[in-house]
């Protein structure tokens, strides 16, 4: 259990994370939605810099913030989706979403309350974190590239898969449209860009 | 058992062989300028075909990078019967994606990459390796099932499949997660000892059902099998066989090696004074029945072939998961034989169906299929066989199938289950034997084309498979027992 300061802290961004989950589905304007959703990743990752995991805060950040969050504003901002009608249809599904959510949420109180987390897992979760000798960055790299390995490779395999499939299904490879190509238009010379015509005089070409 | 890293490389040799040849593969028609689609194919069919030859040349086994991945003798058969599903799906498909233009190179990548996925899932040991395995199967499948972009359908069944299944895998990393934190272990081998030394606290069982909730929907196990029929009916039909075959001996494997490994060392009072079945088996009994029951009502309305093939799938997952039941040897060896029973069926099923092409393109109705015996009856004979066979009718292939897993049933006494699958089977073959009318009693409708050589050569050889299993089976049976006792 958190005590002092760290308590204060703890339940100060849970609490504002959790605000702002809400506040994404809730508010009616999408990029207020996707910048709520910013505030929601910005909170998760003061939660992992109280844990101690700074590497992780850093990395949700620059991935997450930086990268796919602004990817969706990207999306939200220039695709036309109809989100209004989207929300509207939503609304129908509401009350047995409500209800399921509602179940799920009591089923896992009632877990949480009547079962007791491992004796290891424990252990693990409250660890010292040793700051001194090798810092949380590298603590990660040493079993990532070695214990890991084969997880790792798998990872990037999937990465892989998502690369060509995203290119499967959109790329459309449009014939006679100009293309550039700097080889050529470097390897150009005057000789070859330019035409001299010789123009009489009181006449065009 | 600590091995060195050569050794480890050579155990998961075919692994890498396929990961390998995928990206070299990928390469190559990326730099080739002419469309090197049936090049690209016909390497890959090599490269599976190898694989499978590895495999079959020189059983090995032992445990890879950590944990990681378990070779044994289950992992081995049921690689060997996935390989080869996948090259015949690969053959399969050469003739129906040029047709109906998806003939790009990514498509043979795709399957060899799926087919990597589907070889790690059938050995993973840990819950990490579960995960990445089950999702680099499934991401790869999303995208096979989209392939045919232009066509509408297959786009919506793309979609349907990667949201549902993504859904599935994010419940499924929920169950794996709580069985972390109450037993804090990932390894199969650690959860097994902790279910082995105490009573399942609440947690660990809704760890139990959201793990199986996961793996049934990769099975479509009622009540999990919205997305078959649509995304089997959407999918191009190679890629319906893909899913209909290999994935399914990819998923049952992992089902199989999770219950025998993980959750059958579960103790508790109740089962040894009550006689009650254990969590596990609780659930998949459940899954069973209503696997069986809805597939075979579901399938009666039914007058697209892939559909029909779709609830037909879901009736024989609940036939497996009844030889699963018990969680003894017998029943996973009885859970082997069906599978390769139901993959040679229904690799000889989607051959015939990718044979049923007209002047008009590929038909799907059953009702096209009138008078066939008439025009071709080759091809008549060979699909009345398979349906005799889906329907079990002695002494075809799928006889054999239901009596091993039935009879595993009886033995563990869930005599019931036995009972409910056979008036399942019952009411199933209805719509197999209604086909069979329509083939050979209805007025001839039109021809279709010929059948290209390929598609015959599978026909004939799965219905050489279907019609003679009863002389070969003595050594399947034997070849699944051996199987089957590596996971005890």
């Amino acid at each position: 259990m958190l005590t002092g300061p760290a308590a204060v802290f703890f339940y100060f961004f849970s609490l504002i994370m959790v605000a702002s989950a809400v506040m994404v589905v809730a508010v009616r304007n999408p990029v207020h939605s996707v910048l709520f959703l910013i505030l929601t990743f910005f909170n998760a990752a003061a939660l992992f810099l109280l844990a101690g995991a700074e590497f992780l805060a850093m990395i949700l950040l620059i991935v997450y913030v930086g990268a796919v969050a602004i990817l969706f504003l990207f999306v939200v901002m220039m695709l036309d989706v109809g989100f209004i009608e989207l929300r509207r249809r939503s609304f129908k599904y509401m009350p047995i979403g409500v209800l399921i959510g509602f179940l799920l949420l009591a089923e896992l109180i009632i877990i949480f309350l009547s079962s007791s987390f491992s004796s290891k897992f424990s252990a693990v979760v409250s660890a010292p974190i040793d700051m001194v000798t090798r810092s949380n960055t590298q603590a990660l790299g040493d079993v990532l590239y070695t214990d890991y390995a084969f997880y790792f490779e798998v990872g990037g395999i999937i990465l892989l898969v998502a690369m060509i499939g995203v290119i499967v299904l959109t790329l459309h490879h449009r014939t006679g449209i100009k293309r550039q190509s700097i080889a050529e238009q470097v390897s150009r010379t005057s000789e070859t860009a330019i035409e001299i015509k010789k123009v009489e005089s009181n006449k065009g070409i | 058992m600590q091995t060195d890293l050569a050794t480890q490389l050579t155990l998961v040799f075919p692994e890498l062989l396929v990961a390998f040849g995928a990206v070299v593969l990928l390469l190559t028609g990326t730099f080739s300028r002419t469309n090197s689609y049936a090049a690209i194919a016909w390497l890959a069919v090599t490269i599976l075909v190898i694989a499978t030859v590895l495999l079959i040349v020189f059983p090995q086994s032992g445990v890879v990078f950590g944990n990681a991945l378990i070779i044994d003798s289950f992992s081995r058969f049921m690689k060997i019967l996935t390989l080869i599903s996948a090259f015949i799906v690969l053959v399969m498909s050469v003739g129906f994606s040029r047709s109906e233009k998806f003939d790009k190179f990514e498509f043979p990548v795709l399957i060899l990459l799926a087919t990597l996925g589907m070889m790690l899932m059938i050995s993973v040991g840990n819950m990490l390796s579960l995960y990445l395995a089950l999702e680099l199967q499934s991401l790869a499948l999303y995208v096979l099932a989209a392939i045919d972009r232009t066509n509408l359908r297959s786009a919506e069944a793309g979609v349907k499949y990667f949201v549902l299944g993504a859904f599935s895998s994010g419940v499924l990393l929920y169950g794996i997660s709580l069985l972390y934190g109450y037993t804090g272990h990932i390894d199969f081998a650690g959860i097994s000892k902790a279910f082995s030394i105490q009573e399942l606290q609440l947690g660990m069982i809704f760890g139990i059902i959201f793990i199986f909730v996961g793996l049934a929907f990769k099975i479509s196990a009622v009540p999990f099998h919205m997305w078959t029929p649509d995304v089997y009916e959407g999918a191009p039909t190679p890629v319906t066989a893909f899913f209909a075959s290999a994935s399914k001996v990819a998923s049952i494997a992992l089902i199989v090696r999770v219950i025998m490994s993980v959750f059958n060392s579960e103790i508790s009072a109740k089962i040894a004074i009550l006689q009650t079945p254990a969590v596990w088996q609780q659930i998949i009994i459940f899954l069973a029945l209503s696997s069986m029951l809805l597939g075979a009502f579901a399938g009666i309305g039914q007058y697209n072939i892939k559909r029909l093939m779709a609830y037909s799938s879901i009736t024989h997952m609940g036939y497996i998961l009844v030889g699963l039941a018990e969680g003894t040897s017998i029943g996973v060896q009885s859970v082997i034989i069906y599978v390769i029973i139901y993959v040679a069926m229904t690799l000889g099923c989607f051959a015939f169906i990718l044979a049923m092409n007209n002047r008009e393109g590929y038909v799907e109705n059953i009702y096209d299929l009138s008078g066939l015996a008439k025009s071709n009856p080759f091809m008549a004979t060979i699909m009345t066989l398979h349906l005799f066979s889906l329907a079990s009718i002695p002494p075809l292939a799928g006889f054999f199938g239901k009596w091993y897993t039935f009879s595993a049933a009886v033995g563990g006494n869930f005599v019931p289950l036995a009972v409910v699958g056979m008036l399942a089977s019952v009411i199933s073959a209805f719509y197999y034997l209604r086909m069979i009318k329509i083939m050979w009693f209805d007025e001839l409708r039109g021809n279709f084309l010929t059948t290209p050589i390929e598609l015959q050569l599978i026909l004939a050889l799965s219905g050489i498979f279907v019609l003679f299993y009863i002389f070969f089976g003595i050594w399947i049976t034997s070849w699944a027992e051996i199987a089957a006792r590596s996971l005890i």
